[in-house]
């Protein structure tokens, strides 16, 4: 095997650009949209650049392309990409190919679906050293080197799993071993965290940022998280519309962002150490939401298990743990969709019986929820006003001035009242989701259940949606958040209940719970969540690197 | 147009909103075969519907020898009792296609009805039908209809009921199908947490959103009960002499084929371009569904 | 793994009982009187009577069912009405012949179909797929009978006299005279390989769009790896439902076949047992294509189970 560039990236000086892009552009087809325009970029080696965007803005299209892959239906058009000084584009398929995994890898955002389900790990894993020479030791030892390099078993019996056999995390470690197997110049990951709970993030991530330095590889880190990005890129840059809006040293685009939309996105994500928002105006004495001693589950497994959690007038409880912690089901249960509970719910001191269809149409028009995906909560086949309306007719009755209605929810929700037109397939994520609050407070409610209702929406659109619910709450409805991300809660809710694997662990006032968090479970939550705060003076990733200016070192010191 | 309520950074409503989608018949329609379909069914069913008004001779009128391709007056000659094979390919093409959408509309309705309620509301139900369903399926559709009729005898409200009825199961799997991966989403759920009844849920929520799903099974059936028919009366078991029949004419004159082969290839020539038409026009839905259902879910 | 088989082969039995009372059923306890039915409008009432106590249609229905089921298990399916053969003798020699004819179109129009199908996604949108895709929507489309009368109208008629149109043998051997065969099985193989070239075309074509395939590809695997390794094993998957369900339909679409070209097997026997009312070849012969469709799909799931390593290897 020869590793002219393995391991050695940083001897020949930190200057030497793994990646040169000039001036790309790539567009639709048939459409002919420029969905990437004129973008130049650098990424010299042991580096890692961010590459920040919200949704449609062409981020994964250009990662794409620096391996000479193009999606159906788009066409490079102009512009050069060169790597480890030899020119990209234009070259032959065959050529092209003997590069991949060599020169250039890709991680997957999704490796539950980028990894063969009907192959074993040590085909898929051998067979990215696909140039090595057959039937050779070599190719053995190298895959068992990098399996342990990212931390995983290197035994026969683990490389004869399938990949429906591993956790999500361990598929995104073998992911990433696979790109990094044939120790390229240069490594394209694509959101390689979505859909992995803080903590494996931040393992995933200190794996990353590692084996960059110590292969001298060049990393280009998509991302739609400013906070990951802040916390593991030397440079940003930040791409709006197909273009690249603002790119500098991390570090200065962070503190000094010259492009308005750079500042929009650092706004708007959201901080994780605040007291929390600000009491509402007179917080009631008594409870109107009671829960004691819930336990709740699927067939003869407990999902949730004595939870005591109470919610005060005009007052935002934010409910917060990880996928699988129970706080759907918990939502779920208060709402009467999750019928197999015990245990009390007093809602204004009188119980709520377990399935919606038993309780009184005064309950269900005062108790209302919100969903977490908006391409699914609202039917694509009725008009805003009808989706507004329907509900309304049946909990509250016919209205007298059905326009008024649904002109009012509208408002309410910061929508403009020609919406009301509209069906969900003319409106965006944001605007669907200001449709389902609008749905959800036309009746008036008391209590707003919202489960991880900014979840499926990109950041800038995110902090829209928790100013609107913040208005609502100063408005004196009271708020049910469920949430995984420890950030929002600061944002929105005056007291926080963390929940893990079924049980509430630490409850209390926002303020007191992210400044001293009592139990080891929320400290671990806090110090896994990338902060945007600490970023570039405490940020373990970065931390090795402080002085190391200008960034010429050595990979692996 | 009001304008946006400013201070909550509401997205300022554009001049003219996006553009709605395409409704599916018209995505469908914009498909070449779509129009393919429609023009070659539309075709035969215009022959089967006025083709008894302009027929030249009734369909049981002797008008020559038998089998001969040669008898003045007539276009296509006389079949294997000496009637005129014109007329009676223009008689028998009316009942075919009424049978045929009868049998598969109540077939498409039954079977929409019981995979929703299956698919929706699951438990005991849903076991029950699909257990029903496989049970059903055991038979190949024609051996079923074999089966009932060699007992019962060929009638034609027989031949409607045991379509419809061996349609149905297949459609409901469709339905059933369709339904799940509808019920999975939200909306359904948001529902349900306001206590809106079940039935208004399958009717209002769950309904409007398997159409298309539907419409492509209606095209599909309609194809096989068009097939199914004709092969009854094939067969013998279908309409019965001496009506004017399609399948029946290819059943009384396969023999002579290689003498008369009017009398046989109009009306397979009349099926197969029926059954093609009818199956363009369902593909053109199928991709206008696909399509369409792609679009909804982002 | 074995439990799964095991579950789905007990609930194979469960269906060939269900399907084995409503032949019964349908035979003899429809409303009306099988006799009757069996002997026509003008029967005196001494036949009546006697063809009843023959069919032992006096005793409890349950009684009646019992022992025509213990009939089945023991292969005593009863004495044809028609020529007064014992019923599993006079079908045995058919259904050797049905199914030889069922084999034969089965074993080429799958890995044609198959093949076909792949190619046509491997040349998605161009000449050759729209070419493929018009010829199987048409097909498709075509009862199977009519398939036949085209093919007889194109080989056997007219100009060309090339193959017989129909068949001239007792059944004996079938094999013996491979022209004869010719038309039978073509028409089978037009009727069963649409659905599998479509099935295999948009199976082939979702897994080529998949990101495990495109992750392959960006890995720098050659096309052929791509194909042969990444996409080919993940896409048969979905399609071996649809092949068993085609090949369990040719049970029944042999029936038309039979009839149009005079093949002497069980489809043939079911439509002379029908016109003659043979209530126990009736009877057989129903039982019989149910039970052929049910092992045909029986056995598509085991295979498929076998070759999903995520019922084969369960998730830890």
């Amino acid at each position: 095997m020869t590793t002219e560039h393995s391991g050695t990236g940083g001897a020949g000086g930190g200057a030497a650009a793994a990646v040169r892009v000039d001036g790309l552009t790539v567009i639709g087809r048939p459409s002919d949209v420029e969905i990437v325009s004129d973008v130049s970029l650098t990424v010299r080696r042991g580096e890692i650049l961010g590459l920040v965007g919200e949704s449609g803005s062409g981020k994964t299209t250009l990662g794409l392309s620096l391996l000479a892959h193009g999606k159906r239906a788009t066409a490079i058009t102009a512009g050069t990409i060169t790597l480890s000084g030899e020119d990209l584009l234009g070259r032959s398929e065959a050529e092209v190919r003997r590069l991949r995994g060599r020169s250039v890898a890709y991680i997957p955002q999704s490796p539950a679906s980028a990894l063969n389900p009907a192959l074993r790990l040590r085909v898929q894993l051998a067979e990215a050293l696909h140039d090595a020479p057959a039937g050779g030791g070599g190719v053995d030892a190298r895959v068992r080197e990098v399996l342990r390099e990212v931390a995983l078993p290197d035994d026969d019996a683990f490389l004869a799993r399938y990949p429906h056999q591993l956790s999500g995390g361990q598929q995104q470690r073998v992911a990433i071993a696979m790109a990094f197997i044939g120790r390229p110049d240069l490594i394209v990951l694509d959101e390689p965290t979505t859909g992995l709970d803080v903590t494996t993030q931040a393992h995933v991530l200190a794996t990353i940022r590692a084996l960059t330095r110590d292969y001298g590889t060049a990393g280009v880190y998509i991302s739609h998280d400013m906070a990951v990005v802040a916390d593991l890129a030397d440079e940003i840059a930040v791409m709006y519309d197909g273009k690249v809006v603002e790119r500098g040293p991390a570090r200065r685009v962070l503190a000094t962002p010259s492009h308005p939309y750079t500042a929009k996105l650092l706004r708007a994500v959201p901080l994780l150490k605040t007291t929390g928002h600000a009491e509402a105006a007179a917080p009631g004495e008594d409870a109107l939401l009671r829960v004691r001693g819930l336990r709740a589950g699927y067939g003869k497994a407990d999902v949730l298990r004595g939870i005591d959690v109470e919610v005060r007038r005009g007052e935002c409880v934010a409910l917060l743990g990880e996928s699988g912690s129970g706080k759907t089901t918990l939502a779920r249960s208060i709402a009467g969709l999750h019928r197999r509970f015990t245990g009390e719910v007093l809602f204004d001191g009188a119980p709520l019986a377990a399935s919606s269809y038993k309780r009184t149409a005064e309950q269900r028009r005062r108790v209302q929820y919100i969903f977490q995906n908006p391409y699914e909560a609202l039917n694509p086949r009725k008009s805003v006003r009808d989706l507004i309306l329907q509900p309304y007719t049946h909990l509250a009755g016919r209205p007298d001035d059905p326009d008024a209605v649904v002109g009012e929810a509208l408002e309410r929700a910061a929508l403009p009242a020609a919406y009301a037109a509209r069906y969900p397939e003319q409106l965006s994520g944001g605007e669907r989701q200001r449709v389902s609050i609008a749905r959800a407070v036309a009746t008036r409610p008391d209590l707003l259940i919202c489960d991880e209702i900014t979840s499926a929406l990109d950041v800038s659109v995110q902090a829209e949606i928790v100013k609107l619910l913040r208005g609502l709450q100063d408005d004196g409805m009271a708020l049910l958040f469920v949430t995984h991300n420890i950030a929002l809660v600061s944002n929105i809710a005056q007291r926080v209940a963390v929940l893990n694997s079924g049980e509430i662990v630490e409850y209390g006032p926002v303020g007191t719970v992210m400044s001293r968090p009592e139990h080891d479970y929320t400290r671990a939550l806090i110090a896994d969540t990338p902060d945007f705060e600490l970023s570039f003076s405490e940020s373990p990733l970065h931390r090795t690197i402080q002085g190391a200016e200008p960034r010429t070192r050595t990979a692996g010191d | 147009m009001t304008a946006a309520t400013a201070d909550t950074g509401a997205p300022a409503a554009p001049a003219a909103p996006p553009a709605r989608g395409r409704g599916l018949l018209r995505t469908a329609w914009g498909y070449g075969r779509t129009k393919a379909g429609v023009a070659i069914a539309g075709a035969v069913v215009l022959t089967a519907v006025i083709g008894p008004f302009v027929s030249p001779y009734a369909p049981t009128e002797l008008v020559g020898i038998p089998n001969a391709t040669d008898v003045d007056g007539t276009l296509f000659g006389t079949d294997q009792v000496g009637r005129d094979v014109f007329s009676r390919f223009l008689h028998g093409g009316y009942t075919l296609v009424l049978v045929a959408v009868t049998a598969a509309l109540a077939g498409v309705a039954a079977g929409a009805v019981l995979g929703m309620a299956a698919g929706y509301l699951r438990g005991r139900l849903d076991d029950l039908v699909m257990r029903a369903n496989d049970m059903l399926l055991a038979f190949p559709q024609l051996v079923l209809a074999l089966l009932v009729m060699s007992i019962l005898g060929p009638k034609v409200w027989l031949i409607v009921v045991l379509i419809a009825v061996s349609h149905a199961p297949r459609v409901a799997r469709v339905a059933r199908e369709a339904t799940l991966r509808v019920v999975e989403q939200d909306f359904v759920k948001s529902a349900e947490a306001i206590g809106v009844p079940r039935w208004r849920i399958m009717a209002g929520e769950i309904l409007p959103n398997i159409t298309g799903p539907l419409l492509v099974e209606l095209g599909l059936r309609i194809t096989y009960s068009v097939g199914l028919i004709a092969t009854l009366s094939f067969l013998g078991m279908g309409l019965q002499p001496p009506i004017a029949d399609w399948g029946l004419m290819i059943n009384e004159n396969r023999v002579v084929l290689t003498v008369q082969p009017w009398s046989v290839a109009l009306p397979v020539a009349a099926v197969a371009l029926l059954t093609i038409g009818a199956n363009l026009i369902t593909d053109g839905l199928a991709r206008a569904s696909i399509g369409i259902d792609r679009g909804v879910q982002k | 793994m074995t439990r799964l088989v095991l579950k789905r082969l007990a609930y194979g039995l469960l269906t060939l009982f269900v399907v084995s009372l409503v032949v019964f059923l349908a035979t003899q306890a429809l409303p009306g009187d099988a006799a009757r039915a069996i002997l026509g409008r003008d029967a005196t009432p001494e036949r009546l009577e006697a063809l009843r106590a023959q069919l032992r249609l006096d005793d409890p229905l349950v009684v009646q069912y019992g022992s025509w089921l213990a009939g089945v298990v023991t292969l005593d399916l009863g004495t044809s009405f028609a020529n007064a053969l014992p019923v599993s003798e006079y079908l045995a020699q058919r259904a050797v012949g049905s199914l030889t004819l069922m084999a034969l179109a089965a074993v080429i129009a799958t890995p044609v179909a198959v093949f076909l199908g792949a190619y046509s996604a491997l040349r998605r949108d161009r000449a050759a797929d729209h070419a493929t895709s018009a010829a199987t929507l048409v097909l498709a489309a075509i009862p199977e009978f009519a398939v036949g009368i085209l093919l007889i109208l194109a080989f056997s008629t007219g100009f060309l006299h090339l193959l017989p149109a129909v068949f001239a043998g007792n059944g004996q051997a079938v094999l013996e005279d491979p022209e004869q065969l010719v038309l039978p099985v073509a028409t089978l193989v037009l009727a069963v390989s649409p659905p599998i070239i479509r099935m295999m075309r948009a199976s082939m074509i979702e897994v080529l769009e998949s990101e495990y395939v495109q992750q392959a590809r960006l890995k720098g695997l050659p096309e052929r790896t791509v194909i042969w390794r990444h996409a080919a094993p993940n896409a048969i998957g979905p399609v071996a439902q649809v092949i068993a369900l085609q090949l369990g339909w040719l049970a029944g679409g042999v029936v038309a076949i039979e009839y149009l070209f005079g093949f002497p097997g069980i489809g043939l026997a079911l439509m002379d047992a029908i016109n003659t009312r043979d209530l126990p070849v009736i009877q057989a012969v129903t039982l019989l294509i149910a039970a052929v469709y049910i092992v045909v799909n029986l056995l598509a799931d085991i295979v498929g189970l076998a070759a999903n390593p995520k019922v084969r290897v369960s998730a830890r």
